[in-house]
């Protein structure tokens, strides 16, 4: 099997597809190199549990915090965050938020201007296969990398189809890399 | 009928044969003088008759083009690479070709509904006569076809006035389908201009086939007390032969049941359906049952109940024969549009038919002569059903386990799967022969069978799924209310005022399709919440279906725990697909008999009136089919924002507003003249939500509109926010927008909001006489 096939087999990408993420190193230098980076985080990641045993959304709060990356929870999952202390930047539909990511003119959750770097985690495959396509036609400034555990052909960065065992080991490292460890 | 090219008008003509007085010919359509009221200004549209007002929505809320193929490759230039700003070969750019293509799909839509409409008047006519009166509610509905006054500035009182429609409606689909050829339009903003223009057209086609149907059949009349008809796999009795009719074109299947009711069978043999065909059958005998939804047609063949599948157009499975062969069951297809690959045997003689579809010398036949497929299907089922004995295809439980250990855990099937099911686990377990969790599939099963065909080991899947839950479907027996039709005058009157006002908190339509991203409950769920916090709920197709299948505490079905009254706290069933239109037919009627606004061929007006004041929205949660695109859009145009589930992602473009961007949500005051802000009300107009409770937040939000009073903002406001608590856990962050003046704040929640407008620096703005149109300023002000 190729490493960067679509996980939904009919969801093809188009001539231009993403990279794969083959070391977390990769992720974590974006992150840094990153002016203005921003994370969506879509409803699975209430309900997604890693190898560990432990919730998706724990990780994505981790790694938000170690990276110092602003968190739009998408859906309904705003509350999944406030009950473990965790403030996101904004609770915003998936769809507001990349079509926000659009438009050239706009400043941001914090008024500082539009961000350079989208991190997507929890969305369900289609609409975030969908939804990168539509940044990666209309964002021209914008890296997008998809954190899932499926290949995102329409992210500009992407890891290929994960188990769950080493998709929980790269989140790992990459939260890991990006505390200082 | 208004538009005339040459009148003639005579007196007293004396010739040999005798006298005609008072003779009138008018050449082009014909004029109706007894309808008093003025004729607007858009009879008839032309492509670009309504583009100004087109123009005014989609300034308010941008296309958000998410392609769903980065490729052109329509014409023999291409493929053509449309990513980010390349163009194809013709000049293409990606927003043209993705609004081009949701053209391409409205198109589709609006010709299949149109092309049912066409097939229907025409039976009807031959059947009924050009002179047979439409009749859609009696005396209680004056306005007996809101959307084709509104929009062709007519008054159809016949079934032959309806073919004169048709012709509109065929040239007009014609030169929106030209459009769409390669070096045509080039705009993205013209060719949703035409995407609205096609909307609107699938809404008259819409009503042009419901109220034929209703007038020639008999089905409901705007009856609230519409009969209570049987729902679900477990509704139908397999003690008897049984007819299967699938789609959506309710003619042969009215064929079957007067020839089952005049040669005393009705009682003796079942008629089922699936999808809203079984709407219409159900609406013509109350004796017959809807077996489903759309979905539903893979796991009812493979039971082995239908003796017989009859089909007709519209979202029936193209593998529908393959299926019927496999368990025995002979296939009659009765449109042209869908022939099935089947010999056309409409002119045979009935014997030899029935003897070779019985003898199984041929799976199946082509029939396009209705009233010949009554007396087979009948004829055919009933000497089929004893030696078919309920022949099906599910497996035998040892046989699943046995088969269930061949899995190779190569996930294909996961990754074939629209929802990503968790299949592989469900069949390794079941091959441990622990069922339950292929069992546990079956309520968020789609029925696609992708996964079947994903397989390298031939496990079949969907049959599966299906075996393990056999016992829970032979159970599934609900009610649902009959498709009431239209809504009847007063009932308008009695709901105007409080609708306008913001009262009642929303009308919400819950239409559509059946590819839910998780199960029909999603639809139960929104349809009774909504019902219970005292919206009109209004259902049709599919989802009318769905929203049935749920009991509550005390074993009632939504449909017998609510009334069907269009009135708040109720849940209304009006129909299959084509009684969508009534959904628009109502908003309408709203700005007419509640607020006599003349309708006659003034669609910009009314639109602007239905946007501004009717808080009413569209949740087609499972939508798939073209033809809810073009349903949607006809709403878009009209004014009533849209939302669609995560799948309607896949539309490929949302129409969405900036909440934040003040400039973008002002409307004149018509008193005046002077440009107000109103807020983000409606904040968009169509809209994919990524769960069932966002979708629920988003309901109560976008049946705010900008004339709601205080009282009824408050209401609409406390629903939001109460929502918005309950499955957010939050505030939410956007309150202060809603918020024109304290009066608009829930009084029971004065402390909390008043403390958020201080933070967010609120001022207080004034609640206008809203609308779009200039031309609606009754004083401008003075310069």
């Amino acid at each position: 099997m190729s490493l960067a096939e679509s996980w939904q087999r009919a969801e093809v990408g188009g001539p231009k597809k993403a990279l794969l993420i083959t070391k977390s190193a990769v992720v974590v230098t974006m992150i840094k190199k990153a002016k203005r980076p921003i994370f969506i985080v879509g409803h699975e990641a209430v309900s997604e549990t890693l190898s560990d045993n432990k919730a998706l959304i724990d990780y994505v709060i981790q790694l938000a915090k170690n990276g110092k990356i602003p968190v739009v929870a998408t859906a309904h999952i705003v509350g999944g965050f406030l009950k473990r202390d965790f403030e996101p930047a904004s609770s915003m539909p998936a769809i507001d938020i990349a079509n926000r990511l659009t438009d050239n003119e706009w400043k941001g959750f914090d008024g500082k201007g539009q961000y350079d770097l989208a991190l997507l985690l929890g969305l369900p495959y289609y609409m975030e296969w969908i939804l990168l396509n539509s940044l990666k036609h209309y964002a021209p400034s914008l890296k997008t990398i998809s954190l899932g555990k499926a290949y995102q052909p329409n992210a500009s960065w992407s890891f290929s189809n994960l188990t769950v065992e080493n998709w929980t080991k790269n989140l790992g490292e990459i939260i890991g890399k990006l505390g200082g460890e | 009928m208004s538009k005339k090219d040459v009148r003639l008008k005579v007196k007293e003509l004396k010739t040999n044969t005798g006298v005609i007085k008072d003779l009138e010919l008018s050449l082009g359509r014909i004029v109706d003088e007894t309808w008093k009221e003025p004729l607007g200004p858009t009879p008839f549209p032309s492509v670009t008759a309504l583009r100004e007002w087109d123009m005014k929505l989609l300034k308010r809320y941008k296309p958000f083009y998410m392609p769903f193929c980065d490729m052109c490759c329509l014409c023999t230039y291409g493929k053509c690479d449309l990513t980010g700003d390349k163009r194809g070969a013709c000049g293409i750019n990606m927003s043209a070709q993705q609004s081009r293509i949701v053209l391409l799909a409205c198109c589709i839509g609006t010709a299949t509904h149109l092309g049912h409409a066409r097939h229907m008047v025409d039976h009807l006519i031959e059947k009924f006569g050009r002179r047979h009166p439409i009749d859609v509610g009696g005396l209680n509905v004056e306005i007996e076809a809101p959307v084709i006054r509104l929009v062709c500035g007519v008054k159809p009182k016949t079934l032959g006035d309806l073919e004169d429609i048709l012709g509109y409606l065929e040239s007009q689909l014609t030169q929106l389908l030209s459009a769409t050829h390669t070096g045509q339009e080039g705009s993205n903003l013209d060719f949703e201009s035409k995407v609205l223009q096609a909307g609107m057209i699938d809404q008259v086609s819409m009503e042009v086939a419901d109220i034929a149907q209703v007038s020639a059949y008999g089905f409901p009349k705007a009856d609230p007390e519409a009969p209570l008809v049987g729902l679900g796999f477990g509704a139908v009795d397999i003690e008897k032969p049984v007819i299967l009719v699938i789609g959506h074109n309710v003619v042969p299947s009215i064929s079957i049941i007067d020839y089952l009711r005049d040669n005393d069978l009705a009682d003796k043999m079942e008629v089922c359906g699936l999808c809203c065909t079984a709407h219409d059958i159900t609406r013509y005998e109350k004796r017959a049952k809807i077996v489903g939804p759309i979905s539903w047609q893979l796991r009812f063949i493979r039971s082995g109940v239908p003796d017989l599948v009859v089909v007709d157009e519209q979202c029936v499975r193209c593998d529908v024969l393959d299926e019927a062969q496999k368990i025995k069951a002979p296939v009659i297809a009765t449109s042209e549009k869908n022939c099935s690959g089947l010999p056309d045997r409409t002119h045979d003689s009935v014997d030899d038919i029935i003897a070779d579809l019985v003898s199984g010398k041929t799976p199946g036949a082509l029939i396009l002569d209705p009233d010949k497929v009554g007396e087979i299907a009948a004829r055919v089922a009933s000497q089929v059903a004893p030696a078919r004995k309920r022949f099906k295809t599910l497996p035998e439980i040892k046989e699943l386990i046995e088969k269930a250990k061949e899995c190779k855990k190569c996930n294909e099937c996961i990754r074939a799967c629209p929802n990503m099911m968790p299949i592989t686990e469900a069949v390794t377990a079941a091959g441990k022969g622990d069922l339950t969790k292929l069992a546990e599939l079956y309520e968020l099963c789609v029925g696609c069978g992708r996964c079947e065909h994903a397989c390298s080991v031939g496990i079949r899947i969907h049959s599966f799924i299906v075996k393990a839950a056999e016992k829970q479907m032979k159970e599934e027996k609900f009610l649902v209310r009959s498709g009431r039709g239209a809504i009847q005058d007063v009932e308008i009157r009695n709901v105007g005022s409080p609708i306008v006002l913001g009262e009642i908190p929303g009308v919400v339509a819950i239409v559509g399709c059946a590819n839910f991203p998780k199960g029909g409950k999603e639809v139960a769920d929104i349809t009774t919440e909504f019902a219970r916090r005292r919206y009109i709920v209004i259902t049709s197709g599919c989802s009318a279906m769905s929203a049935a299948m749920y009991k509550n505490d005390e074993g009632k079905t939504p449909y017998e725990a609510f009334q069907g009254a269009f009135e708040a706290g109720s849940i209304v069933n009006v129909g299959s697909c084509v009684a969508n239109s009534h959904i628009a037919g109502a908003a309408i009627k709203i700005a007419s008999i509640f607020a006599k606004r003349n309708l006659r061929a003034n669609y910009e007006e009314i639109a602007d009136y239905v946007y501004n004041r009717v808080g009413a929205v569209g949740v087609a949660w499972g939508a798939m089919s073209q033809k809810a695109a073009a349903i949607a859009s006809g709403f878009w145009r009209l004014g009533v924002p849209v939302i669609v589930g995560p799948h309607g992602s896949k539309y490929r473009r949302m129409l969405l507003g900036r909440k934040e961007k003040e400039e973008d949500w002002c409307v004149y005051d018509a008193r005046t003249g002077d440009k107000v802000y109103v807020g983000p009300v409606p904040e968009h107009l169509f809209y994919a939500a990524e769960t069932k409770e966002e979708a629920m937040v988003m309901i109560a939000k976008l049946c705010m509109r900008p004339n709601d009073t205080t009282k009824g903002r408050a209401i609409k406001l406390t629903h939001y926010i109460d929502l918005h608590k309950r499955l957010y856990s939050t505030m939410p962050d956007d309150v202060h927008l809603f918020v024109r003046n304290h009066n608009d704040i829930p009084i029971t929640m004065k402390d909390e909001i008043a403390k958020i407008l201080e933070e967010k620096g609120w001022k207080e703005t004034r609640i206008p006489d809203p609308t779009l149109l200039p031309r609606l300023i009754r004083k401008r002000k003075e310069e």
